[in-house]
């Protein structure tokens, strides 16, 4: 296939699509390791989410001490202008195409106008969306005052305004609790979260948060509907049974001026399924092997594009081990094909990443519960691995290593199961 | 005798402790699987902190705040008051991250971004 003539184009061993910290961590080792690299990024500045989460609690792993998100940013960011790393921010990505294994194209606008970027490899770290009101079956008037926890972050704590005065917030993740917490610590009232699963869905450190500044946690209710004039005046709440069905009479009205939804994330995956790549219903992401390659040889996947993680410093260790592994592709002239070990979900998974194990490298695997448990074991049991936890949670991703020679005694493929112990 | 129950905050494994407390004085701590997880829970009983952490407006800065923290836990009853110091704080960029900005009862305000 000929380049577009009209437009001008630009070369590189690597892209990395998204700045936040799975992008910035790639972009850095892939540097680092001597590749060509661009990055790209639709915000006006670097970092991701990260700039607007200004609470404790990230870095710890891979950092090795507590910083805020704006912190942890930053360092990858000086990291990645002490190496030199091209990147331009405010560009959006258009479109990838995929024309032979070492031969792909980034069509992209900036203030600077359109441009094609040619690549051997793309490491793809675009992040997640967020699920939005519409999504979660609430109806109702179209009035101001409705946000995304992630929109209502970035006025508060990027642009300094507050988004309301009394707050409803739907979801209790990680996410909704933290800004419920935010809301509450710039004077705001937070008159409830609404959780529709009959457990808290945020990490337990962050629902103490609810009890520090004594706000109501509805567990399986949901918010069904919305009412104002201009802007939210009302929101409808009712109680939910086991099967999730709304329990007939127990709505009540909670007066409120501001719904903010924190309904989890989405995978952003849209241009990826465009040039044809397998994606897991499980994870929203791509399916993967133990370099992060996805079914397109020589395009790589990190951070919440992959998977939801709910530690950035799994999304940073993403960045770099698809790095590491563009290298290896362009230095070979792709991943060698071989006889993949196929990851299987077992009792209790609800999701797990990444699918195909070489047995070359020892590897982490990510996964999820599908409901809580205490006192289990994680179980491989076609290699005899155990992993005894105190508690497991919807909530909290399991990070389970297993070494390369494990990997090599399992057969076709290697189950993942949580049992109780 | 009183029982307090905490999940730990310290780190993301949250282990449900309880602090038995006799006549003000701490009689039990059970639950806490290190020894940070049992300090923690004894302050959380005695006198409960917290890191506490905000935006600032800034002038002429690439971004319209610049968000810090305080750089040590901050007793839990003057948090509200803390607050009522930040929202009166106005600065002026440059600001370089890690910057202490202001200090209010001994305790350092850092900047937590640059601007």
């Amino acid at each position: 296939m000929e380049p577009m003539p009209q437009i001008p184009m630009l070369s590189y061993d690597v892209v990395v699509i998204g700045g936040g910290p799975a992008g910035m961590a790639a972009a850095v080792k892939a540097k680092e390791l001597g590749l060509n690299v661009l990055l790209l990024d639709e915000n006006d500045y670097l970092g991701g989410i990260l700039p607007q989460c200004i609470h404790p609690g990230f870095g710890l792993h891979y950092f090795k001490e507590e910083l805020t998100g704006p912190e942890f940013a930053s360092r990858l960011a000086r990291r990645m202008v002490e190496l030199g790393v091209e990147y331009r921010t405010s560009s959006r990505v258009l479109e990838i195409r995929n024309y032979s294994d070492l031969e792909k194209v980034v069509i992209f606008t900036s203030p600077a106008g359109v441009y094609q970027a040619w690549a051997k490899a793309i490491i793809y770290a675009a992040g997640a969306r967020e699920r939005h009101a519409f999504e979660i079956g609430i109806v109702g008037d179209r009035v101001a005052g409705i946000y995304t926890a992630g929109e209502a972050q970035t006025l508060m704590d990027v642009y300094g305004i507050l988004p309301g005065k009394e707050i409803v917030i739907v979801g209790s993740g990680d996410v909704g609790l933290i800004m419920a917490r935010r809301f509450a610590l710039e004077g705001a009232k937070v008159k409830a979260v609404v959780e529709l699963m009959p457990y808290p869905g945020g990490l337990a450190r962050n629902v103490m948060i609810l009890k520090d500044f004594n706000i109501p946690l509805y567990l399986s209710h949901k918010v069904v509907e919305v009412r104002g004039r201009g802007r939210v005046q009302r929101v409808k709440v009712v109680k939910v049974d086991e099967n999730f069905n709304e329990v007939p009479g127990s709505e009540f009205w909670i007066e409120a001026d501001t719904l903010v939804i924190s309904a989890g994330l989405v995978p952003s995956v849209k241009k990826l399924k465009k040039i044809g790549v397998e994606i897991d219903p499980a994870t929203g992401g791509p399916i993967v092997n133990d370099r992060l390659e996805t079914s397109v040889p020589g395009i790589f996947v990190a951070g919440n594009s992959l998977l939801i993680n709910d530690l950035v410093d799994y999304v940073a260790e993403q960045g770099e081990l698809a790095a590491e592994a563009a290298k290896e592709f362009i230095d070979k002239g792709g991943i060698e094909s071989r006889n993949w070990v196929k990851v299987e979900k077992g009792e209790n998974v609800r999701l797990i990443a990444p699918h195909y194990l070489s047995g070359d490298r020892d590897v982490h695997l990510y996964l999820r519960v599908a409901r809580p448990m205490e006192d289990v074991e994680v179980r491989v049991p076609e290699i005899g691995k155990r992993l005894r936890l105190p508690v497991v949670k919807p909530a909290e991703m399991i990070r389970l290593k297993l070494k390369a020679e494990e990997i090599q005694k399992a057969g076709e493929k290697l189950t993942v199961e949580v049992v109780g112990a | 005798m009183k029982v307090y129950r905490f999940t730990c905050i310290v780190c993301p494994l949250g282990c449900s402790i309880e602090v038995k407390v006799e006549n003000g004085k701490i009689v039990d701590v059970t639950g806490h699987t290190c020894p940070r997880g049992q300090e923690w829970a004894i302050e959380e009983v005695t006198s409960p902190k917290r890191i506490v952490m905000s935006v600032v407006p800034v002038e002429g800065g690439a971004l319209p705040t610049v968000s810090v923290k305080t750089a040590e836990p901050v007793p839990k009853d003057k948090i509200p008051k803390l607050m009522r110091f930040l929202a009166g704080l106005k600065l002026k960029a440059p600001i370089e991250i890690g910057r202490v900005v202001a200090e209010w009862e001994g305790i350092k305000i850092v900047a937590t971004r640059g601007a």
